[in-house]
């Protein structure tokens, strides 16, 4: 089984400073990580390589010093990365991201395809969903329990409230949630082998140009248009009430009028 | 000259940095209270590649090297000085010595089990007799058909009760004396073989610190380590890399102990004021962290120098002896910042302040490094 798992590197933050007037992030001084959720989407990879037959192969679209998040899923036991970066690629909206990562994908070959639910810097859900739409196979998102067996998968997918199981065909696509499993460690032998003897390969517009039209990468590519961005304010500190059951309903009741809510 | 880490160095102190904060200190105050063994959590240092650091592939170990190695005991001590001994016994101490001195046989058969963690190991030279004085062995090894018959005990012998595994250093002529000494590998289940009473300890409790005790002891030639009669200077050698995990393993404490007294003083508040505004807490830290910097330079050079195959003896006994005083002394000024607070065992740094102690006085005291040093400085 092939398996492609696509990250992102992040800050490692929630609260990313935003520049007020280019809109964009700034990320200078801020540590990076994998995006949590896309952690998880390793795990879940490596889970099917450990038990199958499986080649883990990981790809991320960023710039040049996305390279250690690669080696860390390399440290992990993916056995390929790929970077995908061009100058041609900067300014990509999700749209634009999505088809670009589309192209490297069909470019490599896949039967499994698992990204994470959203990057904690953009939180936008839709990279994942809109790679499979550009490949034209079947999506399922929020994964929250993963069991691949040779034919088939089955997702147990999360909604707030209840889930559904859903059983599908290869290829899929997965996206994955941070809470599906704890990510393993890399190993000491992992990191030697991701730096000494494993490599980091470079995709190029020049790559993929049959696959993915000039005018659908890059900013060129990119139909989002930022209004505004901002800072969300943080909410209050909670209450904490440790009271008996009918208590409890008075004080939420209250709350809620001096809300002007009821 | 760089004194900046490669790329893999930085990604090996991340994997270290997160293990420790997720695996090795919330056990850390426990280990020491109970001194108990921290068995699942060796497990997982096997898991994940820890008890092999510099071990080659082909022996199921990481391939990386001596500096990694350091960083590695540097940052498990940082949280838990149980844990970084732990490792550093096992690699420098047991697994090293058959690394470097092993017959592929030997190799095959034991620094495998090693470097995967599928065994640990540890090292018997100290005696009841024959502590700084090293040369004073007692423990006897007499050959008797395709064995030897070793008898005597061995002290103070950390991992001894966890370890599968133990080089044992005995006199096979005494006639010679140090040049009488020989190593072996002996197996925990051999015959006449067992283990004593657990010291109790002043720090690193957990460390399983016991008596090694041979009656008759049955060990197989093919299980001597090196030649007949150099078993000393094997020790000695041993010993040698040994430094680097100690220094290590006190840099980490003294860091460490610097790390969470910089979160206290931050917090705590008298006279109106955080603590960390005084400028003797400033100066304090201050004084401690260039302490502490050197103590490192002076380990990641030793380190660096075994990795290049260069002489290192000296370079590991003056890291070993100014890194284990300065978690000493860094610990004891820590603690002073904490006041009383510092003085409960609410407060790691008080488990600090004995763990640290230990690392002036193991794998050569202060007084021995000062030996080795002037011997080089050719002080005589």
């Amino acid at each position: 089984m092939k398996i492609i798992v696509c990250i992102k590197q992040v800050p490692n933050t929630n609260e990313v400073k935003l520049n007020q007037e280019t809109g964009t992030l700034i990320r200078d001084g801020v540590p990076s990580i994998i995006n949590p959720d896309d952690l998880a989407g390793i795990e879940a990879a490596l889970r099917i390589k450990d038990t199958r037959d499986a080649h883990v192969t990981v790809i991320t679209m960023g710039p040049p010093q996305a390279d250690v998040a690669l080696r860390e899923a390399l440290a992990m036991g993916c056995d390929d990365a790929y970077l995908i970066s061009d100058r041609a690629f900067a300014g990509a909206d999700t749209w634009a991201t999505s088809g670009t990562l589309a192209g490297a994908i069909n470019l490599l070959g896949y039967d499994l395809i698992i990204t994470g639910r959203q990057a904690i810097d953009g939180d936008t859900a839709q990279v994942g969903p809109q790679i499979a739409e550009h490949l034209g196979i079947p999506v399922i998102s929020y994964a929250e329990e993963i069991n691949a067996e040779d034919k088939t998968i089955t997702v147990k997918r999360q909604y707030e409230d209840r889930y559904q199981i859903i059983q599908a065909q290869y290829p899929v696509l997965i996206t994955a949630l941070s809470e599906l499993n704890q990510p393993r460690y890399m190993s000491v032998g992992g990191i030697v082998d991701a730096y000494d003897t494993k490599e980091v390969k470079s995709l190029a517009y020049v790559d993929l140009e049959h696959l993915v039209a000039r005018e659908n990468i890059g900013l060129k590519g990119s139909p989002t248009r930022v209004k505004k961005s901002f800072t969300k304010s943080p909410k209050g500190k909670g209450e904490l009430h440790q009271v008996s059951d009918d208590e409890s309903v008075e004080i939420i009741i209250r709350k809620l009028k001096e809300h002007h809510i009821l | 000259m760089d004194f900046s880490l490669s790329k893999k160095h930085e990604l090996l102190r991340d994997l270290y940095v997160k293990f420790a904060k997720d695996e090795v200190q919330p056990l850390a105050a426990e280990v020491d209270e109970t001194e108990q063994f921290p068995y699942g959590t060796v497990e997982k240092l096997a898991r994940y590649g820890l008890l092999g650091i510099p071990v080659p592939r082909e022996y199921g170990g990481a391939a990386a090297d001596n500096l990694a190695y350091a960083m590695a005991v540097e940052e498990l001590s940082k949280v838990c000085a149980t844990t970084g001994v732990i490792v550093s016994a096992h690699t420098s101490l047991c697994t090293a010595p058959i690394m470097e001195n092993g017959t592929p046989e030997q190799k095959e058969k034991y620094l495998t089990k090693l470097a995967t963690g599928e065994w640990l190991g540890a090292f018997g030279l100290t005696e009841p007799g024959a502590g700084t004085d090293a040369a004073g062995q007692q423990t006897t090894a007499v050959p008797n058909g395709d064995n030897y018959i070793l008898n005597g005990t061995k002290l103070f012998i950390t991992n001894a009760d966890a370890a599968h595994v133990y080089i044992i250093i005995a006199m096979t002529d005494k006639s010679k004396g140090t040049r009488g000494c020989t190593a072996f590998i002996v197996e925990k289940d051999f015959p006449g073989f067992s283990v004593g009473k657990q010291e109790k300890k002043m720090g690193i409790r957990g460390s399983a610190t016991c008596e090694l005790i041979m009656r008759d002891c049955v060990v197989p030639k093919a299980n001597m380590l090196g030649k007949e009669g150099q078993g000393f200077k094997l020790a000695m050698q041993t010993l040698d890399g040994g430094r680097i995990g100690i220094a290590a393993q006190a840099l980490g404490i003294a860091q460490g102990a610097i790390d969470i007294t910089v979160n206290y003083v931050k917090e705590r508040v008298q006279f109106g004021k955080r603590i960390s505004q005084f400028q003797n807490t400033q100066f304090e830290l201050a004084d401690m962290q260039t302490t502490v910097d050197a103590a490192r330079l002076l380990t990641y050079r030793a380190a660096y120098f075994k990795d290049k195959k260069q002489p290192y003896a000296n370079h590991a006994a003056m890291a070993k002896l100014f890194a284990s005083e300065a978690a000493s002394d860094v610990t004891r000024r820590c603690l002073q910042l904490h006041g009383g607070y510092g003085y409960t065992r609410e407060y790691a740094i008080e488990r600090m302040m004995r763990d640290a102690k230990i690392t002036e006085i193991y794998e050569g005291t202060s007084e021995v490094q000062k030996m080795v040093i002037a011997a080089h400085m050719k002080v005589n």
